[in-house]
């Protein structure tokens, strides 16, 4: 018998308890900042005192992992990007980066997806075209090449197999049965589907069972990937969630500017990261 | 009539796009955006994929969908900068003399499977306009026995047009823009290039391009990158658009 959950979805009282969840160490597959991600757990994070996380970017990173750079959490990023969007560059990463304070695996979005992709078939790998010739491939741990086994003279890319300790992003709803709903982000399915464990905050809840509700069931992800999960409304603030609430992006652009120094970036977590404790 | 470097810069893009069926445009691009929407004008059956588009979304099944569609031959033509650009057409977005960018996104992959890609950056300088990139994010060109789909059509700047001479593997020199001059691009390109004894002005935005772009486009441009909208078009957008 395998040793992946696949029983009733734990429902925690916090974002804290979630947090508590995820040890130090521990690899996490993480959502873009267009994606809704779980910012009141990567707070709750900070705060706990995490450290040496892995945190994959499927495929890109935004604000939780320059803080949680910023604030020392993490040891090793892979990931096709690291980016505050129309905020510019993210300050604490380009730091981190260039003072070579943690590992870096430089990735390109669709090799993400594809490792994600073999775990979620259980298989070792999966292959691609595209990516030969460029510096991501001569410097990834795990990314090989092989000639296509159907027509000779034909190099393609595999990826290996990527599999997250723990899937960590933050959903629209809950239902009673464990199942959350993310709608069209499909890339959250992929992350909960390939990760050993799964932790989602979610904005509402819904009585009854989302799965029984012909529209609603195809934007789910199944409680049978759903580890655990915990209300924090509004959750991906100052992200946003589709369809509920936008990413505010003056607070972005606040936080892009106090970012580029360490001082500023301790007035940012002093401010909106350590004295928040959830109710 | 007079026009803003952001519009001439859109009238080339679109007319580098030319007849394609789908476009996909990136977060950080409004001006190739406007190139499309300008295209979309003149041909409705145009598809527009504007990635990361925040309220409603061309993709049901999150952002792999991109890499699928492109995977299967169903983009024509995709956009890349790069903080340095090379004269093979090496695009580097990771880092370069000790500075970190933010990351290669899905360039690697895009550059293979789009069937062409547009490259465009504003800055038309020697730092990053180099003979050869510190780090290749993504090939220029591949040896023979890699299949590849698409690649380098053109290079655009603030300055010039440069086309790509998939044979030479080198750029040729197509037209400046007005402002700059032969002598002016060769003086801040770090790599060599061909060009003709007489290098041509970039054709300037018709009348009627412009009509378009100053009305229905710019409108769509406002919606999905108000900040850009406002710059080049705020005096105008404010009459189009009574509170």
């Amino acid at each position: 018998m395998s040793d992946l959950p696949a029983n009733e979805t734990r429902f925690l009282a916090d974002a804290e308890a979630l947090a508590r969840e995820i040890p130090d160490g521990a690899s996490i597959g993480l959502p873009p900042d267009y994606s809704p991600v779980a910012m009141a757990v990567v707070r709750a994070l900070v705060r706990r005192g995490a450290r040496d996380l892995k945190l994959i970017g499927v495929p890109v990173l935004g604000l939780c992992a320059d803080i949680l750079i910023g604030a020392g959490c993490v040891r090793e990023v892979e990931t096709s990007a690291v980016t505050l969007g129309e905020a510019g560059l993210a300050p604490r990463f380009t730091e981190a980066a260039e003072k070579k304070r943690i590992k870096i695996i430089d990735a390109t979005c669709p090799m993400i997806h594809t490792g994600l992709q073999a775990t979620e078939k259980g298989v070792p790998f999966m292959p691609l075209r595209g990516v030969l010739g460029a510096d991501l491939v001569a410097h990834h741990p795990d990314w090989k090449t092989i000639d296509n086994p159907y027509a000779k003279g034909d190099p393609l890319l595999l990826a290996k197999a990527i599999v997250p300790d723990v899937a960590l992003f933050h959903a629209r709803w809950a239902d009673e049965a464990g199942n959350v709903w993310v709608g069209r982000r499909r890339e959250l399915a992929t992350i909960a589907h390939a990760s050993r464990a799964c932790y989602v905050s979610y904005e509402e809840l819904k009585s009854g069972d989302m799965l029984e509700d012909e529209l609603l069931a195809p934007g789910c992800i199944s409680s049978v990937y759903v580890t655990a999960v915990a209300q924090a409304p509004r959750g991906a603030w100052p992200l946003g969630v589709p369809g509920a609430y936008g990413i505010d992006d003056a607070h972005l652009m606040h936080y892009a500017r106090l970012a580029k120094t360490a001082a500023g970036f301790q007035q940012y977590l002093d401010e909106f990261v350590l004295k928040t404790v959830a109710a | 009539m007079s026009y803003a470097k952001e519009e001439l810069l859109a009238v080339t893009i679109a007319r580098l796009i030319g007849d394609a069926r789908h476009v996909a445009v990136g977060a950080a691009s409004p001006i190739p955006a406007t190139s499309a929407f300008l295209l979309k004008q003149k041909n409705s059956s145009l598809r527009i994929s504007l990635l990361q588009k925040r309220s409603g979304n061309p993709f049901t099944e999150g952002s792999r969908e991109l890499f699928d569609l492109a995977g299967q031959g169903r983009i024509d033509v995709f956009f890349l900068g790069g903080a340095q650009i090379d004269g093979e057409a090496n695009i580097n977005l990771v880092e370069a003399e000790g500075k970190r960018f933010p990351g290669s996104f899905g360039s690697a992959y895009m550059y293979f499977a789009a069937g062409k890609t547009i490259l465009f950056r504003e800055e038309h300088s020697a730092r990053v306009l180099v003979k050869k990139v510190d780090y290749v994010s993504a090939p220029g060109w591949s040896p023979l026995e890699v299949q590849r789909r698409g690649g380098p059509a053109a290079l655009l700047t603030g300055k010039a047009l440069f086309q790509w001479q998939k044979e030479k593997r080198r750029f040729l020199l197509q037209s400046v823009h007005p402002g700059s001059s032969a002598e002016d691009v060769r003086a801040n390109t770090g790599f060599d290039y061909d060009a003709p004894a007489s290098v041509p002005m970039t054709a300037a935005p018709t009348s009627e391009e412009l009509a378009l772009i100053r009305g229905p486009v710019a409108r769509v441009i406002a919606e999905n990158y108000p900040e850009f909208a406002r710059r080049v078009w705020g005096a105008a957008l404010a009459v189009l658009r009574p509170a």
